[in-house]
């Protein structure tokens, strides 16, 4: 099965590593797949505060590509805020006649015209219900044994629209990270808002949210999220969230963790671009410290029974 | 009735009634049961609760409700529209007071700064280019100190390369379809 492949913006701009993970992941499991031609901006949470049309539109236009140059594939999109936005195009648009002639109005401009067929599908969708645990579990090379990670997923892969998990206990990445030989952390957090652009327009909102889920973290080895405004709100403004109560604690993506099981290097998963993960967590990670029982301990090689 | 409905609210342009239209009816059916308010995460932060807001719009009471603060403080999380027992889009309409803020006077252009750069931004682009955005939301502020909250964190992205200069491989791709949605909307 072909897939078209929208990066959205953020992946090629400051969450590269998201991209170069995912890409490298699902060649690993055979995904195959092909970036959309031309593909442009699907409007992210801005959109609707701005225009209503546009808001449809500037996603319409990407599936509108799909449509009719890659023969109606289905599209993974690995960004939750892009994935809702292609995703609303088919729950909202196609179906409703008034709005879905504005929008092919709109798309004429540009020659585009879109009639409504592509299934729109986000990366975790794809790796559980596609690949599924057990491929990923048989392509392990260097297991994550005892490593403890919280999963982290956002809102809008989940809400409003359920369509491969609960919106309210949202639990498709456990799978995926046992086949990894993860352990995972027991939180409620993990569909808490991170509070998404507000940390640009109203900071003291969102730092509060970002520091109670840091904080709710403890005892994680990492946070894995799949979503790149989640990922910089929880990593980038760490220092900030750690003054009015957050922990530190790396936050990568889940596809980067997932490439380090699948025997890729953090040089690869381009770990070192993430700003939480420190010197220690690398060393941490490259030396699977968390199989030592002592969290805080020195690097005892020494198997158990060897001593004394 | 529709028309004595109409005179409570302030004059606007073609666009304008078009949002408040549309929001009354996305609303209409509210029952004010009040889960969306305390679903919402950032209920704190809000002058008038969200609940309290959709009564308003029923009432009319479109300048008290463009003065609060409330919805500029929504995230998007959806998680009062998954939670509605009458299944309204409470999102969406928190999104159509951001609009029509923004239509109104300084003050709503001011807070939907963020939005309007975004939308320039892809508008001029056709991808986001993250360096200017911020670069034009700064511009747009006009608030001096604003840059300086995010200075420390533009030294680590530098350092961890991820600033780019904007690149133009789209350039100018969406400027059309923009065109016409303005041209459709009413908008100047």
């Amino acid at each position: 099965m072909t897939f078209a492949y929208y990066p959205g913006c953020s992946l090629v701009e400051s969450a590269r590593e998201f991209d170069v993970s995912v890409r490298a992941v699902l060649e690993r499991f055979d995904v195959e797949f092909q970036e959309i031609p031309d593909w442009t901006c699907c409007g992210a949470s801005a959109a609707e505060s701005v225009s209503h049309l546009m808001n449809y539109a500037l996603p319409a236009r990407n599936l509108a590509i799909v449509e009719r140059e890659m023969d109606g594939v289905d599209v993974i999109a690995p960004c939750s805020a892009c994935y809702l936005n292609l995703l609303k195009v088919d729950r909202e648009v196609v179906g409703d006649r008034v709005l879905h002639g504005k929008v092919n109005e709109v798309l004429a401009a540009s020659g585009l015209s879109y009639s409504g067929g592509v299934r729109v599908r986000h990366l975790l969708d794809i790796l559980l219900n596609e690949v599924g645990a057990e491929i990923i579990r048989q392509r392990v090379v260097d297991p994550l044994e005892g490593m403890k990670v919280a999963p982290y997923y956002g809102c809008q892969i989940l809400r409003p629209y359920s369509v491969f998990d609960n919106p309210r206990q949202p639990s498709s990445m456990t799978p995926i990270l046992e086949a990894l030989g993860a352990e995972v952390h027991e939180w409620d957090m993990g569909a808490r808002c991170c509070g998404a652009s507000l940390m640009a327009t109203h900071q003291e909102a969102a730092l509060e949210s970002v520091a109670a889920i840091l904080s709710a973290a403890e005892g994680a080895e990492a946070v894995v999220t799949v979503c790149p405004m989640c990922q910089m709100n929880l990593d980038a403004y760490q220092p900030q969230a750690v003054r009015v109560g957050g922990r530190r604690v790396p936050v990568l993506y889940l596809s980067q963790l997932m490439g380090l099981a699948l025997g890729m290097s953090q040089e690869d998963m381009l770990v070192g671009q993430t700003m939480s993960v420190t010197e220690t967590a690398k060393k941490r990670m490259r030396d699977k410290a968390w199989r030592v029982q002592e969290p805080s301990g020195e690097s005892a090689e020494e198997p158990v029974g060897a001593d004394g | 009735m529709t028309q004595v409905a109409k005179e409570a609210w302030s004059p606007g342009g073609a666009e304008y009634d078009a949002v408040l239209s549309e929001l009354r009816d996305m609303v209409q059916a509210c029952m004010q049961c009040g889960t969306c308010t305390a679903s919402c995460p950032n209920g704190a932060f809000m002058d008038i609760t969200p609940r309290q807001m959709w009564r308003m719009v029923q009432f009319g009471m479109i300048d008290e409700i463009l003065d609060s603060r409330t919805y500029w403080y929504c995230s998007s999380c959806y998680t009062c529209t998954m939670r509605c027992p009458r299944g309204l889009k409470l999102t969406s309409a928190m999104a159509a007071l951001k609009r029509l803020a923004q239509l109104s006077d300084g003050a709503g252009r001011r807070n939907g700064a963020f939005y309007s750069s975004f939308m320039d931004n892809v508008e001029t682009y056709g991808r986001t280019q993250e360096t200017m955005l911020m670069q034009n939301y700064f511009l747009r502020r006009r608030d001096p100190m604003l840059p300086l909250k995010f200075l420390p964190l533009g030294l680590r992205m530098l350092g961890k390369g991820k600033l780019h200069p904007p690149k133009g491989d789209c350039k100018g791709r969406l400027g059309p379809m923009f065109a016409r949605a303005r041209e459709m909307e009413g908008r100047s």
